[in-house]
């Protein structure tokens, strides 16, 4: 009964076209078993993010509460919340890429980027490239043997 | 036409391998087709050109420099600066015992026929024609322990889902972790990309044997061609009827899917991999009860690293003992060995259990790649310790290991050069450890950010200033309470390198008491 009162009450908000892609999505994984994580990247991949409102849709759709999508959201680093820059740099700050200067080349990297705010840099533990690091993902390119030189280079390929 | 082999290994790609491809195939008279990583990840990319005499290997070759090798001859197999030789006889691969990397790099990942032409499936049909008692007794003769780093006996643990099978369980899964979120390591990655087949046939193995018809990989976010590539193979091995409704027309089922992580370092940890696969946060689960009892959705489940099951197509098809013949007291077999960090000779060496460190970072990796001393090497991933130069004679087996102070882990090494501070070093295994902490248990959430604390305020703190000694004390307590009340590994090893940077190298911290 509670959720066919709920069905009525939703029927008199109509949904955003995001709402709506977002319940298409996520009913297209919610027969298989644990489909949560399956769906907050198909969202993800389609949206750019996973926003507040989509949270509440794919709870509904998979009868679970907003808290629970919401803590699984929040704890995965993949999961944005909130739209992507233009551009993503990843720079590899484990062990192995440590070993051949990874921590000079996220500082300069960070400082390089500081004035853009259209680019995030963000820090990574291991792209599994660690016989050639320092390693780094830019724009989801993975590249080994990285210098500031290279991502440098490949800022100036993008068009402003 | 000439047939060129241009590496699709991620690794490869990582230094130019794609411009290397595409420069090729504008070339006349060239076929260019794409094989997974030799493992020689230095030489990358590595182009292998098809001759009378084998596959001639030119390394590190760079698209703008193809004009010239194609002027040099290297159609024909011709001598050059860059020119390795017939790549099967380079002493690098002769010096290895592949076992689990035998096919990698030698045809396209999902070539199923190539898959079939060098061995495979041999070792599943034999499986399905042998009673699963007897498949589980040959995976235990083989002394096969958990690759992953925890070294758990594999035919143990399929023994217990087996016989929990058999004393009613409904249903029971099969599931590998490609989780490899430790850095300094590559295997899984390599093999997957490279030989995905191999996965799918050990896999396939071990649900036909405890009687799984439902199974799933489980690979990190990290790794996008792995994820395709496996995929692919699903679908090709699927297409040839190896997966499916009807494995190998057995009759019996298992229907095999990959599953994508979300950047969590500690879903490699096989109870917070369950609950990531259920689709929740993946906090670790208290043990008991252990996976192989209740593991996915409360079923009796098979969780291998992807190692341990790339081992399990030649046990079958050889015989487990062939495979124990190998190793050193109780590490038998082989182990995949991740040459990383700062090492000449990076890349992949599959050899027996019980070669020593030196040897592999020595002589095989040739030591650093600045060319100055060797300092440290972490052996076993973030969580495993940091041995100096001096220890380096410890043979590479668990006890081995264990009895040095540090553990095999998946096989990583990670190479640092004189230049390495290990006071940074052990602030970071901290840091890390705060950073990826699931957040279940104190000592590990709270601990590890106690620690980089702590760490902060020795080294900050002059030698010889008062209360100096008393941060010594602090951080020692705080590392026994992290190694002693955490739930999983995470929080009870991250104390394992921050000690061994302590014991071996107190100068780095301006000299502690000890």
């Amino acid at each position: 009964m509670a959720r066919a009162g709920r069905q009525q009450t939703e029927a008199l908000t109509p949904r955003s076209a995001r709402g709506e892609s977002v319940r298409v999505i996520a009913q297209r994984y919610a027969r298989e078993r644990g489909p949560l994580l399956e769906i907050l990247h198909a969202v993800q991949a389609e949206h750019g993010h996973i926003a507040d409102e989509d949270v509440a849709e794919i709870a509904d759709v998979l009868n679970l509460s907003v808290a629970e999508v919401h803590g699984t959201v929040s704890f995965y680093h993949d999961f944005r919340r909130s739209p992507a820059a233009d551009h993503e740099v990843q720079i590899c700050r484990a062990e192995a890429c440590q070993a051949v200067g990874a921590a000079d080349l996220w500082a300069a990297t960070e400082q390089h980027f500081a004035h853009r705010e259209d680019v995030e840099v963000r820090e990574v533990f291991c792209f599994g490239n660690c016989a050639l690091g320092p390693s780094a993902s830019i724009d989801g390119r993975l590249r080994g043997h990285v210098t500031i030189d290279d991502i440098a280079t490949a800022e100036s390929g993008w068009s402003r | 036409m000439t047939t060129v082999w241009v590496p699709a290994d991620s690794s490869a790609r990582a230094v130019g391998a794609d411009e290397v491809a595409a420069a090729l195939a504008e070339v006349e008279g060239v076929t260019v087709r794409r094989n997974g990583t030799r493992g020689m990840l230095w030489r990358e990319p590595l182009v292998e050109v098809e001759t009378d005499r084998g596959r001639v290997g030119y390394a590190s070759v760079a698209a703008d420099g193809i004009p010239a090798l194609l002027e040099a001859g290297m159609l024909s197999g011709a001598d050059h600066e860059t020119c390795i030789g017939v790549v099967d006889e380079d002493p690098w691969l002769t010096a290895q015992d592949r076992v689990s990397l035998v096919r990698i790099g030698l045809a396209e990942p999902t070539d199923i026929r190539a898959y079939e032409a060098q061995g495979g499936w041999a070792g599943l049909r034999r499986a399905l024609d042998t009673d699963p008692t007897d498949v589980v007794e040959e995976v235990v003769t083989s002394g096969l322990r958990g690759r992953g780093g925890a070294g758990f006996p594999t035919g143990v643990k399929w023994r217990t889902v087996l016989q929990a099978r058999q004393g009613g369980a409904e249903q029971a899964f099969v599931c590998c972790n490609l989780d490899e979120g430790d850095s300094g390591t590559f295997a899984d990655r390599i093999l997957a990309e490279a030989d995905p087949f191999t996965l799918l046939e050990g896999m396939t193995i071990a649900a036909v044997t405890v009687g799984a018809t439902e199974g799933y990989i489980y690979c990190r976010s990290e790794y996008p061609d792995a994820i395709a590539r496996l995929r692919d193979a699903i679908a090709v091995a699927t297409e040839h009827g190896y997966l499916g409704d009807d494995v190998a027309g057995s009759g019996r089922a298992f229907r095999l899917q990959v599953r994508v992580g979300a950047g969590a370092y500690i879903c490699g940890e096989e109870t917070s991999m369950l609950e990531s696969l259920e689709g929740r946060r993946g906090e670790v689960r208290a043990k008991p009860p252990i996976p192989a009892l209740r593991g996915l959705w409360d079923s009796p489940t098979v969780v291998n690293n992807l190692l341990s099951f790339a081992a399990i197509p030649m046990i079958l098809a050889d015989g487990g003992e062939t495979y124990a013949a190998r190793g050193v007291g109780r590490s038998r077999g082989t182990q995949i060995f991740q040459l990383a960090g700062n090492i000449a000779r990076g890349g992949v060496f599959e050899a027996p259990l019980g070669i020593t460190l030196r040897e592999l970072v020595e002589d095989i990796g040739g030591g650093t790649r600045t060319g100055r001393p060797v300092r440290a090497v972490q052996v076993g991933g973030p969580l495993g310790a940091y041995l100096p130069a001096d220890r380096l004679d410890v043979p590479m087996g668990y006890e081995e290991l264990a009895e040095a102070g540090g553990m095999l882990g998946h096989g990583g090494l990670v190479v640092f050069d004189d230049t390495v501070d290990m006071a940074r070093m052990a602030r970071f295994a901290m840091e890390f450890c705060s950073v990826e902490s699931c957040g279940k248990c104190t000592p590990c959430r709270i601990g590890s950010t106690r620690g980089v604390e702590t760490i902060d305020r020795i080294t900050s703190t002059p030698a010889g200033a008062e209360g100096r000694d008393q941060l010594f004390v602090l951080l020692e307590d705080l590392c026994a309470t992290m190694t002693t009340g955490s739930l999983c590994a995470m929080g009870g090893l991250t104390p394992v390198p921050v000690r061994s940077a302590l014991t071996h190298f107190p100068e780095d911290f301006g000299g502690s008491p000890r």
